[in-house]
């Protein structure tokens, strides 16, 4: 058993190596695309071997799931979609790049070698108790360094308004079909989704899921449906309802951190008794605001105005 | 330990894209293949420690995300530099970006 867990291990370890060398080294951008992609699906398997399950669902989620729709999204609209020769600049260098990544690679094993273990695991486990959730992961995210994760949450959103003010991208993202299946599917199969999201979410208090993978499910869902060519109810008007769902995550954390003052407790430590209720609030409104995130980001721009004026004009 | 050395490989493969990279998508994919190897890195160590460690597991989590938005503002400022300026194609006399 043992042996065949090592074969499994550096088998792993060779696909993944050969992956980043295609989507980094290998001529065709499209190419490299997809290998990333894969890339992405299989480090899903290295986080589950490393006893990592909550992070494998993110990064079977967002990290091959959402990065690989932005990936293709965006080689699509690219004017000039492949390279001219080689991917690399020179190869004269490799004199010194083998020596030189040779030698790197040994000072970093050295310094991984004599990197102390990380030791929080018992303090984590000692106060678990008082987090108001089981699940030692989404106790450390959402309340014993909630403050990493507000500012996490910030980057989300400002990644978001970045994007937004650049303006309407010029080159529509929405394929043009005429089939009358796809959207409807879309529209059919959202739900699922929705039901898929609250379960992680829910399961999160006491097992792997919680805010980051519900969220990254919903905001598939949400790519999917734009994709089909469902007409989703975001749109660039002053009112969107989108728009508070976006900073919800934000305000509700900073609302938190600056109500629990209030009671006359420090800044974001949550008073024992209600930490649970807390972290499932701040759970649902932080998931609300990455599925909104994501589906923002997937647009590439500013939404328009209308859709149904958009799909017209095309 | 399987795991650590796959981190260390990854790391340079990823670096040595990002300095000799050609076109941007690849550098942003080298990028990305640079961070997976800090991820690995980081639970890789996280599993070394007894009980199992929950705070680089939370970390990475935050940092997947980021990534991606990071990514995500890459990619479009990417798209954006391989438009046709908006002056070019109207002719002038049009009123830029």
């Amino acid at each position: 058993m043992g042996a065949l867990v090592l074969v499994f291990d550096g088998l792993l370890a060779a696909a993944l190596i050969w992956l980043a060398w295609q989507a980094t080294h290998t001529p065709g951008l499209f190419r490299a695309v997809i290998s990333f992609i894969i890339f992405g699906l299989l480090m899903a398997l290295a986080w589950v071997r490393l006893e990592a399950p909550d992070i494998a669902l993110a990064e079977a989620a967002i990290g091959a799931g959402a990065t690989g729709a932005l990936l293709l999204s965006a080689l699509g609209r690219l004017a000039v979609t492949d390279e001219a020769g080689t991917p690399w600049q020179e190869r004269g260098d490799l004199y010194f790049w083998v020596p030189a990544g040779l030698a790197l690679l040994g000072l970093l094993t050295l310094a991984a070698w004599q990197l102390p273990s990380p030791g929080l695991g018992e303090e984590v486990q000692a106060s678990l108790a008082e987090s108001g959730v089981e699940n030692p992961v989404t106790a450390v995210l959402l309340n014993f360094r909630a403050f990493d994760t507000l500012l996490e949450i910030g980057v989300l959103l400002l990644a978001t308004v970045a994007i937004w003010s650049l303006g309407r991208m010029p080159v529509p993202g929405v394929p043009a079909m005429t089939s009358p299946v796809l959207p409807a599917l879309g529209r059919v199969l959202f739900p699922m989704f929705a039901l898929v999201s609250v379960y992680l979410l829910w399961r999160g208090s006491h097992a792997p899921g919680g805010a980051f993978s519900a969220g990254a499910v919903m905001g598939a869902g949400g790519i999917l449906t734009i994709l089909a060519g469902a007409q989703p109810w975001l749109t660039g008007s002053a009112y969107g309802p989108w728009r508070i769902l976006l900073s919800l995550g934000l305000a509700a954390m900073l609302g938190v951190a600056l109500g629990v003052i209030a009671l006359g407790q420090p800044f974001f430590a949550y008073p024992t008794d209600l930490a649970g209720p807390i972290v499932l609030l701040l759970e649902l409104a932080a998931g609300l605001s990455i599925a909104m995130s994501l589906v923002a980001l997937y647009l590439a721009g500013q939404p328009p105005a209308s859709w149904n004026g958009e799909s017209m004009r095309r | 330990m399987i795991y650590l050395a796959l981190a260390g490989v990854l790391f340079v493969i990823g670096l040595h894209g990002l300095f000799v990279a050609r076109h941007l998508l690849r550098k942003i994919l080298s990028l990305n293949v640079l961070s997976a190897a800090v991820f690995l890195l980081l639970v890789a160590l996280a599993r070394e420690a007894d009980p199992l460690d929950a705070v680089p597991h939370a970390i990475v989590l935050t940092g997947i995300v980021v990534s991606v938005s990071a990514t995500a503002v890459a990619l479009v400022l990417l798209v954006r530099l391989s438009l046709p300026r908006r002056g070019e194609e109207e002719g002038p006399g049009k009123e830029g970006r």
